[in-house]
């Protein structure tokens, strides 16, 4: 069994130290697509944690039976059925937010993270070491998408969870909204400037200069 | 695990076993959630129409005033007769214009709204007031926008010429841009607008910069293309080859107790 410090390392590791966006930049794809509110991003955060950790945890117990020449379609299976599961229970229980989420829930599937920590950690630990590592993944994904999720939805709408914070100009205040922040690419630059801001504190990210 | 894991037989019974786990599991959760799901669909119709028909407000019970207030219809848009043997909370408006059964084909000259196919039957929804009495209608209405398919819903005063509201509940124009056709504040410089001319043509327009007069509403700005596709789609429902000969009947007092 593992020490405790190893399974705080494993479930936390991932959020600073090692995020899976900011340090190995995996599954941006969505990151950039379901930022713009944060009730969407929150539940795509939650949505994706769960795939991560249920998938991780299953694979993991049936690791040692796994043909390795058909390993990759038995991790595909688990995930994408594990994303089907997710999907059906967002549209019962959170009918406004599934349809906003519409094709990005089902994308989960082709989100570079899951098949990533099923590889490279799933297959070679522990069950429970395995669900804390989808944990602490899928934790480190909704941090970097919240804060894109916060600054996307405050400049951009005047709002935070539909909350109007900032009156907008067009309805009277004085706020005048920041319509790029809507679009798509402006996830680019919040991630690129989270980043920078992660690597300006921890410097051992940096990669040496070629 | 070794050369064990490795075997034809191993590989094949591992991958059946697995597939055998896994569709139980999708297809369990499938069943078990499908009636939330509907409900959940149905009640998001609900809420459209009754916010089309400006009668929404925040935590009333839905299905209980929709009973209340909107008698649905199933018409056919071909003789605008009551189809009384189609039950309307059965029926699905996107199903009939999606079945060849219950759409037709539309000609490139009279398809302005970009629509391809028209449903030959569809759900009218007369919105009553308090005693019971008619004081208005709501009516699909979906065309062609910048990228896809915009549906929404149309609602009219008693006269079935001003407008009470309209509600574009589903359409994937640009967030900022043509998205703003949900916006609150655009959408109710709708209102007391009237469709027809007095000639009985639709006259409604969506005008860039000033709208004046009871048939014109300002364009969206930077959304020219989403702008022209709402233009188009009013033109379209509102003329004589969808509800137009059924605004007329409705006007004269026929199909109310169909």
């Amino acid at each position: 069994m593992a020490s405790a410090k190893e399974m705080k390392s494993v479930l936390f590791g991932p959020i600073f130290a090692n995020n899976p966006i900011a340090l190995q930049i995996l599954g941006i794809c969505s990151a950039l697509a379901v930022t713009s509110k944060m009730s969407n991003t929150l539940v795509m955060c939650i949505a994706l944690t769960a795939v991560v950790a249920c998938s991780n945890l299953f694979i993991s117990i049936i690791r040692n039976h796994i043909p390795s020449s058909v390993r990759i379609i038995v991790q595909m299976t688990i995930i994408a059925s594990l994303v089907i599961v997710v999907d059906q229970v967002l549209r019962a229980y959170a009918y406004e937010i599934s349809r906003e989420l519409s094709v990005f829930v089902g994308l989960i599937i082709t989100n570079c993270i899951v098949m990533g920590r099923a590889e490279a950690y799933a297959m070679k630990s522990t069950p429970f070491m395995s669900l804390l590592d989808g944990i602490g993944n899928g934790l480190g994904y909704s941090i970097v998408l919240l804060v894109v999720g916060f600054v996307r939805e405050l400049f951009g709408s005047g709002s935070l969870f539909d909350v109007q914070i900032l009156p907008l100009a067009s309805e009277g205040g004085w706020y005048e909204p920041v319509g790029l922040l809507l679009m798509p690419p402006s996830a680019f630059f919040i991630i690129g400037g989270f980043i920078w801001v992660l690597r300006t504190f921890r410097t051992e990210q940096v990669e040496p200069k070629e | 695990m070794s050369n064990k894991n490795e075997s034809l037989g191993k590989t094949i019974g591992v991958v059946l076993a697995l597939c055998l786990v896994c569709s139980i599991l999708v297809a369990g959760s499938a069943v078990a959630l499908k009636p939330m799901q509907e409900k959940n669909a149905a009640l998001a119709m609900q809420r459209n129409i009754l916010n089309a028909a400006g009668i929404l407000e925040d935590g009333m019970d839905i299905p209980a005033v929709y009973d209340e207030r909107i008698k649905a219809l199933v018409v056919s848009l071909e003789d605008y007769q009551v189809l009384p043997d189609k039950n309307p909370k059965e029926f699905d408006n996107r199903k009939a214009a999606g079945d060849p059964e219950t759409s037709k084909r539309l000609d490139k000259s009279e398809d302005i709204a970009g629509l391809g196919t028209m449903e030959t039957m569809t759900e009218v929804y007369l919105v009553m007031d308090e005693s019971g009495k008619r004081n208005g209608a709501v009516l699909h209405i979906r065309g062609q926008g910048l990228w896809g398919t915009m549906y929404g819903l149309i609602s009219l005063e008693d006269d079935l010429n001003t407008v009470r509201g309209v509600n574009f509940y589903e359409h994937a124009e640009t967030p900022g841009l043509g998205g703003e056709i949900t916006n609150p504040s655009w959408v109710k410089t709708w209102e007391g607008k009237e469709i027809f001319g007095d000639d009985g043509k639709v006259k409604f327009d969506l005008v860039k910069g000033g709208a004046s007069g009871e048939h014109e509403v300002d364009a969206l700005s930077g959304a020219t293309l989403t702008s022209n596709g709402v233009d188009a789609l009013i033109d379209f429902w509102m003329g004589d080859k969808a509800y137009g000969p059924l605004l007329e009947k409705l006007r004269k007092g026929e199909l109310t107790n169909g």
